[in-house]
């Protein structure tokens, strides 16, 4: 924590350098979807923080679409099948 | 790790929850998922514990719940985010999807976010296998 505070003190007086923000910002494209594609272009920094938004926002509507599903399908199959399928499918 | 936790979570929620009760289902497992997800990325990370506290917070109104608190919950309060100089404009929207963000440096959005996302996206791949594993 204290190296964390002691950074985000020296940033008010701007210490952080354009590169290190840059390099963050490389991180984040390299982990999105599209990141194999257009590893190559240089893209500004804006319009990875839109894909990144974007990228965020539909794995929280996955995350919501898959939380109806297995809300149905847990009603719907019969437990013991159930864990077992699951299990099964984890360890192999 | 957050497998297991997610996994029991999921048992609880098959066990206390009527069959007939589909949305109070899905709204516990994503609850689950999300709960799974901040503990195991633990209080190491700003996302997580902010998603901890938020979740802490809804969890234990609703075991207080009565009508008048349960409206209370389904809308998300946010904390007010403010445009910031010297910040792309889109960092305002990143604020808003990352938990915590609002009173996170640019530095820290910038890193949590890559975090954030490495998390959450492991976590739908951890329910895509279990929906696969079920419905097969």
């Amino acid at each position: 924590m204290s190296s964390r505070r002691s950074r985000s003190r020296q940033s008010s007086s701007s210490r952080i350098t354009d590169e290190q923000i840059n390099d963050l910002v490389s991180k984040l494209q390299a982990l999105l979807p599209e990141a194999g594609i257009r590893s190559n272009e240089r893209v500004s920094a804006a319009s990875v923080l839109q894909d990144t938004c974007n990228y965020i926002r539909s794995l929280h509507q996955e995350a919501n679409d898959l939380s109806e599903r297995l809300s149905e399908l847990l009603a719907t199959t019969d437990a013991s099948s159930a864990q077992a399928a699951i299990i099964r499918s984890l360890l192999m | 790790m957050s497998a297991f936790h997610f996994l029991r979570a999921l048992s609880q929620i098959n066990k206390t929850t009527p069959k007939s009760s589909l949305l109070l289902r899905s709204r516990r497992i994503r609850h689950a998922a999300y709960a799974s997800m901040a503990y195991t990325a633990g209080r190491s990370r700003l996302w997580s514990r902010a998603l901890l506290r938020r979740l802490q917070r809804r969890s234990r109104l609703r075991y207080f719940s009565s009508q008048r608190t349960r409206a209370v919950i389904a809308p998300r309060r946010l904390k007010a985010v403010r445009p910031r100089s010297g910040e792309p404009s889109r960092a305002e929207a990143l604020r808003r999807l990352v938990p915590g963000g609002a009173g996170m440096d640019y530095c820290s959005l910038l890193d949590e976010t890559a975090h954030y996302i490495q998390c959450l996206s492991s976590q739908v791949q951890l329910m895509q296998k279990v929906v696969g594993s079920i419905s097969s």
